[in-house]
């Protein structure tokens, strides 16, 4: 059982999600709420969620209650370690078809990617348990100067951008709830908006474009 | 920042070839570092547009990033990239014959000093080559101009901005309505996940080919710059303001704008077809410029307040 004050904790408006999450920690949180990481954060993107759904497979890793991060980072390879050199979230949706299965199969508790992601994984989010989140994209530096230690690899033969980096992270975000536990997407939200009002500048634009010959 | 002028700078210990690998690698370094002085001017414009609160936020988490990736000297997006060069080569510049091999050369040292990210996936066998080389990658396309110089554009395109890319050819009687139909379903359908305010570029032409290949020449042209034909400026105008009407923002999470511009470049087109193409940047649109002269003294045009 966790103690949610201990693991949501509230730092100068700072709320700091911490690892293991557990789903009271989480059950509060809200779609567009502001949150950051501490504890272990595991890159995982195309590769490595096809290997865990089509071939069954685990990494040497206990994903329960953990956080990943779609993500494929620049890694220095230094006579003491692993430097993190850059790592700015992917996009989300290209791990749609898998994530829901994903979620089920790991208990993993925090998604973070780019961009939305779509009803499956929302339906998912909402039955496990799980949040989905955005860091914002492109803002690799700064994303790699919040982990503090790369702490192992696993299945390091799909490559550098594709393996399982196993990070200790600190306050790791700022990161966006897209997903909460209630299944309210706010990609889709936005979208949605986003549909009207492109129909309704269609209207304005597209007298002023027809050049013909006549 | 230290605002460090591009100097017209000469080797003469190396060979022709080491000195071309050893100026395109330097190429790859600042563009990987640094955003061409087009797109921060841009940026910085539409961070001041911008007053919800997430917004400002996002805007000072973009800025943020720009300063420690130029103070830690790293590339500011994890995504480098499948390298893509844009050469304009002059029919008398001297050492044309290496210029592929150098071109190789410098992906490959660059991959490791800056470092790059190892994007050069081996089709097919679909493993990760280690040093982005591949069949066909780095991408060249080439073009033959008068002079004894070079022109080149390298273009850092990750797989978030790459994604949206489509061209599809229409039938004429859906005219440039359908051009902007296209274009507007892709960037709503698809631009929200590629890292907006977007820097997006539509090609005109004949087939896919011709459309998409044109889209990606006016991702090249800069922020603020307008095709020289005044109908095709005015729908370049319309579009921007049309897609800003529509509100994506920074990240895609919704504010006053949502494209840092809309550059056509187009092709004369056959009578039955109306191809389009579009291709977009994300806000971190990475392309360097470079005139390299026959002595091959260079300028690296794009980033002249950046650090060389």
């Amino acid at each position: 059982m966790s103690d949610n004050i201990e693991n949501t904790r509230n730092i100068n408006d700072k709320k700091i999600l911490t690892t293991p999450i557990f789903p009271e920690d989480i059950a509060s949180l809200h779609i567009g709420d502001i949150i950051y990481l501490t504890g272990m954060l595991v890159t995982c993107r195309d590769d490595g969620h096809r290997r865990v759904i089509e071939s069954d497979c685990m990494p040497n890793f206990n994903l329960s209650g953990m956080s990943i991060l779609h993500a494929g980072p620049i890694i220095k390879a230094t006579p003491s370690g692993f430097e993190m050199i850059s790592i700015g979230p992917t996009t989300s949706r290209r791990m749609e078809m898998y994530e829901a299965e994903f979620i089920k199969r790991t208990g993993v508790k925090l998604i973070i990617g780019k961009g939305g992601m779509g009803a499956k994984t929302a339906t998912a989010c909402k039955q496990y348990k799980a949040l989905h989140c955005v860091f914002p994209g492109g803002c690799a530096v700064s994303a790699a100067t919040e982990v503090e230690e790369i702490v192992g690899v696993e299945w390091e033969d799909f490559g550098m951008p594709e393996a399982f980096w196993i990070m200790k992270v600190k306050e790791f975000g700022p990161l966006i709830v897209s997903i909460d536990t209630h299944g309210d997407n706010l990609f889709e939200r936005n979208k949605a908006e986003f549909n009207i009002k492109k129909e309704e500048a269609l209207k304005e634009l597209l007298p002023f474009v027809h050049y013909s010959h006549n | 920042m230290a605002h460090v002028k591009n100097e017209i700078t000469k080797s003469k210990l190396k060979t022709p070839k080491e000195q071309i690998t050893d100026i395109l690698s330097d190429l790859l370094k600042v563009t990987a570092i640094a955003l061409p002085d087009d797109v921060f001017e841009s940026l910085k414009k539409m961070q001041a547009c911008e007053d919800s609160e997430l917004s400002k936020e996002l805007y000072s988490c973009i800025f943020d990033n720009l300063d420690k990736a130029e103070k830690l000297k790293r590339p500011l997006c994890q995504d480098t990239g499948v390298l893509q060069f844009f050469i304009k080569a002059g029919v008398r510049f001297p050492y044309l014959a290496l210029l592929g091999d150098a071109i190789k050369d410098a992906t490959q040292n660059a991959t490791s000093s800056v470092p790059l990210r190892h994007n050069v996936v081996e089709s097919f066998d679909e493993r990760n080559t280690g040093n982005n080389i591949g069949t066909l990658a780095p991408w060249c396309e080439w073009e033959i101009i008068d002079g004894d110089g070079l022109e080149i554009d390298v273009y850092l395109a990750g797989g978030g901005c790459t994604l949206p890319g489509r061209s599809k050819v229409l039938m004429p009687l859906e005219g440039y309505e359908g051009v902007v139909k296209f274009v507007f379903d892709t960037i709503v359908e698809w631009g929200v996940n590629a890292c907006p305010p977007l820097v997006v570029g539509v090609g005109i032409g004949t087939c896919a080919t011709t459309a998409s290949i044109l889209s990606k020449k006016a991702i090249l042209r800069k922020i603020g710059s307008s095709n020289p034909n005044p109908k095709a400026a005015d729908m370049e105008r319309r579009m921007k303001i049309g897609l800003d009407n529509i509100g994506i923002g920074p990240l895609g999470l919704k504010g006053k704008q949502s494209v840092q511009c809309v550059n056509i470049e187009y092709a004369a087109h056959h009578p039955a077809t109306l191809g389009v193409g579009v291709t977009v940047g994300c806000w971190a649109t990475r392309r360097g410029s470079i005139n390299i002269k026959n002595d091959l003294s260079y300028e690296i045009t794009s980033h002249k307040n950046k650090i060389n």
